[in-house]
């Protein structure tokens, strides 16, 4: 009897042992891959320079690879200011629901938006760009009086609906995470309950509200399928909100089936995705970086 | 106990396939050697507008040859022609001709289909036909209102493909005859998102497969001439292209007797027009 029980247990440790293993190779594989995928991405990327100048391609705006030219500067504008125009859209809004579902709505209500917030997130982002190219398009080319509707103003604001859910569950988490005493010390000195939010809680959860507007922008930049229904593709610096113009994102998806691999052309889609790639690297350092400011 | 070295051995075997998959994902497949008899494997990679013709092209041949296995998967024209000539498929599929960077890996071109173009609008536009000049004039950007070709005061919006698309460089071939298209265009990245864009978009002009044309869009007449299969066959409509399968080196074994069947007048009379393609055997 005491023997099986001393052979159980060994065989717990040596299954202890395998398991260890298991999550071993589990996280080398991780690392490796993502290793793997930046040194490919930034080996084909950066080989278009032995074609195109960087000044090109980083500074000229005219983009017609059959005929020699690789000027990427409006999809890097673009890129950029759909995802400002969007944060610009969609922070204020998520904040201000963030506010409301820590500090104001009823705790019942709060149970039914939490999860209403997390639903936007399931909503794959194929469906939010056909919703945008068959209401926002025509509604902007009606409203405004435009030609097509296209534009970084559809964009945006599909952006915006895109990130809420982002800003708002982790900007919320952030507020409700101040510590109550702060809140009630605030309240006993007769601040009203606005005061108490705007110059007490705001402040105190203001590192994790910046997370959130960080990693919102860290999709919005990222975000392909929505961007490409809505923006237009056309290669071209945006003249206002609704003249197409172009992102990263969507120009990569548009031409990346019929580009030979391997020619300047195919090489110059991978350069954007490594310019892609160092965005996204920057929000992620920034996020670190404002998650050691946190101060409570 | 048993059990136990069961999970041991469980989770050795997972470790193993997780590395090995990775480590052998990137093998390509390899062409079985060709004998009389017709059995092995074709592999075809390339155009996706070639894909819904190709797919009962496959399932018959595989009826008539069950020792043959035949793959194909999309990627793209360029991805299928790279394919071929690196040796990773035995067949490339391509709605463009050999660029000039590949004609010399004797790269053997099989023309397998008709596909023809139509210019569409929004149905708002009261033009029924455009000259040549025209479509050059438009597509340059030189003609930006409709009112300019006779019809109503009302913008020009282009919406087409993406300068990488085979579709588009035809036009820029047969239409434009090397003129440049204006980049002031909204890019859509395949025939249906370009026929909804144009659907939804007063004054809005483009080209698109004749498969793809519908009530939501109006066709437009070339030259005078409406787009009719006939017309295309009697070479009074122009804008077409040849689909092509190019295999390289000439073609043996299953991949020839494949090419072979999607040929037939079997074949090309019962599929090539019901996928809106035109046979390449009414094609004098």
């Amino acid at each position: 009897m005491k023997a099986t029980t001393l052979d159980y247990h060994r065989l717990r440790l040596g299954y202890d042992r395998y398991v260890r293993y298991l999550l071993f190779v589990c996280a080398f594989l991780m690392t490796f891959i993502i290793l793997s995928i930046i040194i490919f991405v930034g080996k084909q990327g950066l080989s278009t320079f032995a074609d195109v100048s960087p000044v090109e391609f980083f500074c000229n705006t005219k983009w017609d690879p059959g005929d020699g030219q690789y000027g990427a500067l409006s999809f890097i504008v673009g890129s950029l200011l759909a995802t400002m125009l969007a944060v610009v859209i969609g922070a204020p809004l998520g904040l201000t629901g963030a506010v409301f579902m820590a500090k104001i709505a009823p705790p019942w209500l709060r149970e039914v938006m939490r999860p209403a917030t997390d639903l936007y997130v399931a909503i794959p982002s194929v469906v939010y760009g056909f919703i945008g190219l068959t209401i926002m398009v025509p509604f902007i080319r009606t409203y405004f009086h435009v030609g097509t509707g296209f534009g970084l103003l559809a964009t945006s604001i599909i952006l915006a609906v895109m990130i809420l859910p982002t800003i708002i569950s982790i900007s919320e988490d952030a507020i409700r995470a101040v510590p109550r005493p702060l809140e009630e010390a605030s309240l006993a000195l007769g601040a009203t309950r606005w005061q108490t939010i705007r110059r007490v809680l705001l402040p105190a959860a203001m590192p994790g509200i910046l997370t959130s507007i960080v990693l919102a922008m860290a999709r919005a930049v990222g975000e392909t399928m929505a961007v490409q229904m809505v923006i237009g593709n056309t290669p071209l610096l945006a003249k206002s909100l609704f003249t197409p113009t172009s992102t990263l994102t969507s120009e990569i998806v548009i031409e990346m089936g019929n580009t030979p691999f391997g020619s300047a052309w195919g090489n110059s889609l991978f350069l954007m995705a490594l310019v892609l790639l160092s965005l996204s690297l920057i929000m992620i350092v920034a996020i670190r970086r404002l998650g050691r400011g946190r101060v409570v | 106990m048993k059990f136990s070295t069961k999970t041991k051995i469980a989770a050795l075997v997972s470790a193993l396939v997780l590395t090995t998959g990775l480590l052998g994902g990137c093998g390509g497949s390899t062409k079985e050697p060709a004998t009389a008899e017709i059995q092995g494997t074709v592999t075809a990679s390339g155009s996706t507008a070639l894909l819904p013709l190709l797919k009962p092209a496959q399932e018959e041949f595989q009826k008539k040859n069950n020792k043959v296995t035949v793959n194909i998967s999309g990627g793209g024209s360029f991805t299928g022609m790279n394919q071929v000539v690196s040796g990773a498929v035995n067949i490339g599929n391509s709605d463009v001709a050999v660029p000039d960077e590949l004609k010399d890996k004797g790269l053997v071109d099989h023309q397998v289909a008709v596909a023809p173009f139509v210019f569409v609008v929004n149905p708002s536009v009261t033009v029924d036909n455009l000259t040549q000049q025209q479509y050059v004039d438009i597509l340059t950007g030189k003609i930006t209102n409709w009112k300019e070709v006779g019809g109503k005061d009302e913008k020009i919006t282009i919406i087409h493909r993406a300068k990488s698309s085979g579709s588009r460089a035809t036009i820029a071939d047969i239409v434009l005859k090397g003129a440049a298209f204006t980049d002031n265009a909204v890019i859509q990245d395949s025939n249906g998102a370009v026929r909804a864009g144009i659907a939804s978009t007063p004054g809005a002009i483009g080209y698109i497969d004749a498969a793809y044309v519908d009530n939501t869009v109006k066709g437009l007449a070339y030259n005078g001439v409406k787009y009719l299969p006939e017309n295309v066959i009697n070479k009074t409509y122009p804008v077409y292209a040849y689909e092509h399968m190019y295999t390289k080196g000439e073609a043996d074994g299953p991949v020839k007797a494949f090419i072979d069947y999607v040929l037939s007048k079997e074949f090309q009379e019962t599929y090539v027009e019901k996928n809106g393609f035109l046979p390449i055997t009414k094609m004098k």
